[in-house]
Order: structure tokens, then C-alpha cells, then sequence
């Protein structure tokens, strides 16, 4: 491991650290019991096998939403849309979960293909009107999340409505299109295998193949990677696509997974939180699993706490929101890495200077 | 299809664009200040939000309006500041701490909201104050015109009288040439002694200074409420006006009035019988729409630009 690898995990967890005790602090001010509240929200999560598992449940989406947001921004691609792609490949999942009667396990892999196809075609878009016009992603892929999520409600509502249910959800799926659960007792299920096939998948596809090293090569600096031959508009728009391609896979996964039926009356908001993970991760897919089970430990502990104290679970947007700038602040620290790094140059030349002197007695 | 035309050419729809366009507007000419100073400034949906609480929440504690709005400007300064901090002193990237505010106004607006109103949705518990609406004399005796034009919100017409603000600001004030100066080519102005950081801090705390009047809007005007993530795309859909009204500020007032007519043409269509959920989409797919016709005849441009040069 070399020294700049070192500096960015002892930054990352400055960050990480500064953050919490302004979360902490803000929880002294408001609570009437602090204690209890600052307790529950640290260790909460390892007090019982139900939560832990609740932690890694949701660590799940998280992985697939980093990992989408991951391979984006590596090609510097501000494509915010894996929040729509992850409720359209959701949606997906339901349609082909009641519509579908197929046997086990062929059900669930079909839910989660087609699901990763839609959300590969719905981010293609904002890929395409960028290279084609040259449209900023960033905005497009804004409102389209918008777009997906209006359209997503609405083949639910008009055509998979359970009528019967009271509240807007669909029909049941079939059983036979769900995700088992892999522990008893809890509702961990086969899905957090998928995720680990997916960092695998990804990790390997951007350090092991010739697209993911454009991916990075545009990324690192897209004029250098045009003189030297990379087809700069295909690594965008294969980029954006498989962005696409994981958060809606993500987005049936959790679904088949955690739900028995599609209920979301809003976006869930996971592609945000992707976001939080990429940049947590420095858009490494390897760091992706840790940086989304840490996410997910910090809402869970949040939500323990606020049903406890009189501590509103929000109080963890505040955390991330810092993490966020802290982590990717360049000058955050850069003095101290500096002085290390001027330190020991200058302790070098001190050494060679004393050899040269050996040398000459 | 009768009904949807009686709709567009009645008095009141027109009255309706131009409250739909407030708050849209205010962002927009926020955008406009900040991209001429060469930083993008995607935290206007969240400084929105921060100043659409403030509002509410100080209005009701102080029982003034005045004092409402002002707690609401002081927020979005705050919420400037945060940004300029992130982004110039500690080198951020704009966009991810754009993200970071927004992230951090969607949750810390449900966060205060719970801890002062004992609701994590809506702020009707709160008896807070609206800004009146005026009507304007001699104006509301026009016949058509009047009824669209008058009797809307003060920030209503306050956000008209800001095009003409920006516009002699940025094209006739020497605090415009530097900021224009600083985002054509921040090194040129450094060279001739313009503090590129200073400026660029003044123009971000103006950008969300215009959209806190925006958000002030949305609870205090536009509603009389806070409710949770009640700007829902607004901030983002400033952007795209902004980038469509070619970064000037009529041509943003023009491009604001499109997503206006867009937003209010799917807040009067939900009486008729089309999905509900269509006609919420189209302001977004507007914007879509809008952002690429944009680009198309920006790209154009350039190649005509350039066919030129090479004739």
C-alpha cells in the first residue's frame, strides 16, 4: 500500500469522524437524553441479530446504486439518474412477478434481467442527448428521474392496482418470482449474493477489460484519452448505460427481496445515497460494500434511536451531508499531507547528504 | 380537447403561469448570476427548501412577515456560504457539494420541521404568515390583461423587477464586468487583480439570495405551508431555464414562462379526464424537451461557426 492510499483512508476517516461529533453534539442539544439516545444510535444495530441483519438488508441497494454511481463518475459522467432507473427496473420486476408464471428460480432471474434492461434504456437517454447535442447530463437525467418515477406510478396504478388492498399497491407477486430468504428469522435473502457478483463483476470490468480502462482513461482526463484513440462518445454513452443496467437490476433485486408487492408512493431515494456511497468509496466497486454497509449502519442506528428518544432519524443527513464535502474536499487536510510529504523529503536528502559525506571520508 | 383550450385561453390560466413562474423565475436568475461567474450552483433546489422553512417557522414565531422573508434571505445565505466554503476554500467539487446541500435541505428541513412543529410533513400546526398579495391600480381596470397581471404576490412582481436587477447588475455595474470577467477566464481576471474567490463568493450569496426569495415564495405565497420536499424539481428546472435562456436574464424570464405554462397547464388538467400521473410529468418532460431543442441549436451554431471560419 503506498502513501497516498494511506493519506486518503486517514482522510476519509477524519471525515468521517468530524462529521459524527457534529451529529453528536446536535443530539446533546436537542435530546432530553442524550445517552440513551447517542447509545442507540452507535450500538443499537449490534444488539440483536434482527437489526444487524436489517443493516446488511439494506446495504443491498446501497451496493447497486454506489456501484451504478461508481462507474459513472469514473468516466466523469454526472448522470444522477440511477434513482429512476432503480424504481423503473423495480416496477419491472413487478410486472414480470405477477404477469409471468414461470418455475422457480428462472421467474426471479428474468424479473432481474429485464429490470436491468429497462434501467440500461431509460439512462441511455440522458447519454445520448449528450452526445448527440451535446445536452448536460447532469440536468436531464434530473428531470428524467422525475419522468420515470411519474410513469413508473402510473403503470402500477392503472394496471397492476390491487383494488382489494385499501392503500396504491399492486397485486401480490407470485411466490415463485421472489427472492428466498437466506437466514431464518431474518429478512436478509439471496440478494446480497447478487450484489457480491455485482462488485465482482464491476470491479473486474473496469481494471481488467479494455472498456473499463477507457472508462477511466475519460475520466482521468477525456482530451489525452481522445488523442490516444479512445472513441471518447461510446465510452459515454456505454458508461451511462451500464449505470443504467446496475441500478435497475438493483431496484428488482430489492424488490423480489424485501417485498411481497410494489408499495413506493415516492422515490425511495437510493440513487442519492449512491452517490454518498461512490464518493465514500473514491468510486473504487471493491470499497463499495464497505462504504454502503456503513450508510446503512448509520440509518439503522438513526432509526433505533428515533424510535426510543425524541431524536428524529433525519439527524444522519446531517453526517452525510459533511462526509460528503470532506471526503471529496481537495485542500481538506492537503497542508498536513504536504509537511508529511515535505518532511520527508527533506529527511532524505538529509540521509544522502550524510552518505555523500561517508563517501568522501 | 375543447376543454383543454377553454382552459389555455381563459383569464385565470394566465393568472395561473405567472404564480407557477415565481418561484421558478427567482431560482432561474439565481442560475444566471452564478453560471456568468463560471460555477454551477445546483444547490438552489436546496436553498429553496432551507428558506421555505426558515420563513415559515420565524414567521410564526415572530408573527411578522417581514421578519419571515428576512430569516428566509438569511438562510439562503448561510446555505451560500456553506457552498462557497466547500467549493472555493477547501477545493469540493461544486457539483458534489451542490449534492451535499441538497441532501442535507431534504432531510435537515424534515429534521427542524419535527423538532419545531412535532410533524415530519407538513407545517400546518404552525400559524405562520403569508406575504399579501397587491392589486395594482389602474392595471386591474384592463380588460384581459388586468385580471392576468394583476393581484398577484409582492414577491410576484418583485421577481419581475429582479430581471431588471440582474440585467444592470451583470451588463451595467462594475461589480457585473468582474463577475462576467471571473467566469469567462478566471486567470485573465486574476492577472489584472480581481480576486476570483471574492467574486465568486459575492456572486453564489447573491444566486442564493434570488432563489430564498423563491423559496419564501413557495411557503409564505404560492401556499401558506411548509411541506416536506415542497420544491420538488423547482431548483432543477431553474437550471434548465437558465441554460435554455442562454444564460441571460430575459432570456430566462422567457424560458422560466415556458415551464410556468408547462406547470400550470399540469396543475389544471388534473380536473380532466387524463392520468394524473401524465400530466405531473409534464413540466419535467418540458424541461427535457426544452433542454434539448436548446442544445440542438446550440450545436448548429457552432458548426455554422465553424463552416464559416473555414470558408
Amino acid at each position: 500500500m503506498n502513501k497516498d492510499n494511506i493519506f486518503e483512508i486517514f482522510r476519509t476517516l477524519m471525515a468521517i469522524v468530524i462529521s459524527l461529533i457534529l451529529a453528536f453534539i446536535i443530539i446533546f442539544f436537542i435530546s432530553k437524553q442524550p445517552y440513551v439516545a447517542l447509545s442507540k444510535f452507535l450500538l443499537g444495530p449490534l444488539s440483536k441479530t434482527r437489526y444487524f441483519s436489517n443493516v446488511l438488508e439494506m446495504a443491498i441497494p446501497l451496493t447497486f446504486t454506489g456501484l451504478a454511481i461508481c462507474i459513472m463518475f469514473k468516466a466523469n459522467q454526472f448522470n444522477l439518474g440511477a434513482e429512476g432507473a432503480f424504481f423503473m427496473g423495480a416496477v419491472t420486476a413487478t410486472i414480470i412477478g405477477i404477469k409471468f408464471s414461470l418455475p422457480g428460480l428462472i421467474h426471479p432471474i428474468l424479473a432481474i434481467v429485464c429490470g436491468g434492461i429497462i434501467g440500461g434504456i431509460f439512462l441511455f437517454i440522458p447519454a445520448f442527448l449528450k452526445v448527440k447535442w451535446n445536452a448536460n447530463e447532469l440536468v436531464s437525467s434530473l428531470m428524467l428521474n422525475y419522468v420515470m418515477f411519474y410513469l413508473g406510478i402510473y403503470i402500477v396504478n392503472y394496471y397492476l392496482r390491487d383494488s382489494n388492498a385499501g392503500a396504491m399497491v399492486s397485486y401480490k407477486l407470485k411466490t415463485t418470482a421472489l427472492l428466498p430468504n437466506l437466514i431464518p428469522k431474518t429478512r436478509l435473502h439471496y440478494g446480497i449474493l447478487i450484489a457480491i457478483l455485482m462488485i465482482i463483476i464491476t470491479y473486474f470490468f473496469l481494471f481488467r477489460t479494455k472498456w473499463g480502462y477507457a472508462i477511466r482513461m475519460v475520466g482521468f482526463n477525456s482530451k489525452f484519452a481522445i488523442y490516444s484513440g479512445i472513441n471518447n462518445k461510446s465510452v459515454i454513452l456505454y458508461s451511462q448505460i451500464i449505470g443504467g443496467i446496475i441500478a435497475g437490476i438493483g431496484g428488482a433485486t430489492e424488490l423480489l427481496g424485501m417485498y411481497s408487492r410494489f408499495q413506493w408512493q415516492n422515490l425511495p431515494g437510493y440513487g442519492w445515497d449512491g452517490v454518498i456511497v461512490a464518493i465514500l468509496s473514491r468510486n473504487n466497486p471493491v470499497l463499495v460494500p464497505i462504504a454502503a454497509f456503513f450508510l446503512s449502519y448509520l440509518r439503522i442506528g438513526a432509526d433505533l434511536m428515533a424510535r426510543i428518544t425524541d431524536v428524529p432519524s433525519e439527524v444522519v443527513s446531517v453526517i452525510q451531508a459533511l462526509v460528503i464535502m470532506l471526503v471529496a474536499a481537495e485542500s481538506f487536510l492537503a497542508k498536513w499531507k504536504h509537511r508529511v510529504i515535505a518532511k520527508k523529503a527533506i529527511e532524505e536528502i538529509k540521509a544522502e547528504e550524510v552518505n555523500m559525506n561517508e563517501q568522501y571520508i | 380537447m375543447n376543454n383543454i383550450f377553454k382552459i389555455i385561453f381563459s383569464t385565470s390560466f394566465g393568472y395561473a403561469i405567472l404564480r407557477v413562474t415565481t418561484p421558478i423565475l427567482f431560482s432561474g436568475l439565481g442560475a444566471v448570476i452564478s453560471d456568468k461567474a463560471g460555477v454551477i450552483n445546483i444547490a438552489l433546489e436546496g436553498t429553496m427548501l432551507t428558506s421555505a422553512l426558515t420563513g415559515v417557522i420565524v414567521s410564526a414565531l415572530t408573527q411578522s412577515t417581514f421578519f419571515g422573508v428576512i430569516a428566509a434571505i438569511l438562510s439562503g445565505i448561510f446555505v451560500s456560504l456553506l457552498l462557497s466554503y466547500f467549493s472555493l476554500n477547501l477545493k469540493t467539487d461544486i457539483v458534489l457539494t451542490g449534492i451535499a446541500i441538497n441532501l442535507l435541505a431534504s432531510g435537515g428541513t424534515i429534521f427542524i420541521l419535527y423538532l419545531v412543529a412535532h410533524d415530519k410533513g407538513i407545517s400546518t400546526s404552525l400559524n405562520s404568515k403569508v406575504i399579501p398579495n397587491v392589486t395594482i391600480p389602474l392595471l386591474n381596470k384592463i380588460p384581459i390583461l388586468g385580471p392576468i397581471l394583476s393581484g398577484h404576490n409582492i414577491l410576484t412582481y418583485l421577481s419581475w423587477i429582479s430581471v431588471a436587477i440582474v440585467y444592470i447588475l451583470l451588463y451595467k455595474t462594475p461589480l457585473g464586468v468582474r463577475i462576467r470577467a471571473v467566469g469567462e477566464n478566471p486567470e485573465a481576471a486574476e492577472s489584472v487583480g480581481i480576486n476570483v474567490n471574492k467574486i465568486r463568493y459575492i456572486a453564489l450569496c447573491i444566486s442564493c439570495i434570488l432563489a430564498s426569495f423563491g423559496g419564501a415564495y413557495m411557503s409564505m405565497g404560492y401556499v401558506s405551508w411548509f411541506s416536506t420536499n415542497m420544491t420538488s424539481g423547482r431548483g432543477f428546472i431553474a437550471l434548465a431555464a437558465e441554460a435554455m435562456g442562454k444564460g441571460n436574464p430575459v432570456g430566462t424570464l422567457l424560458t422560466s414562462l415556458l415551464f410556468g405554462f408547462a406547470g400550470a397547464l399540469s396543475n389544471n388538467l388534473q380536473s380532466l379526464r387524463i392520468p394524473s400521473e401524465f400530466v405531473q410529468m409534464i413540466p419535467y418532460l418540458a424541461t427535457i424537451v426544452g433542454l434539448v431543442i436548446y442544445s440542438i441549436r446550440k450545436t448548429n451554431m457552432l458548426k455554422y461557426k465553424k463552416e464559416v471560419q473555414n470558408a
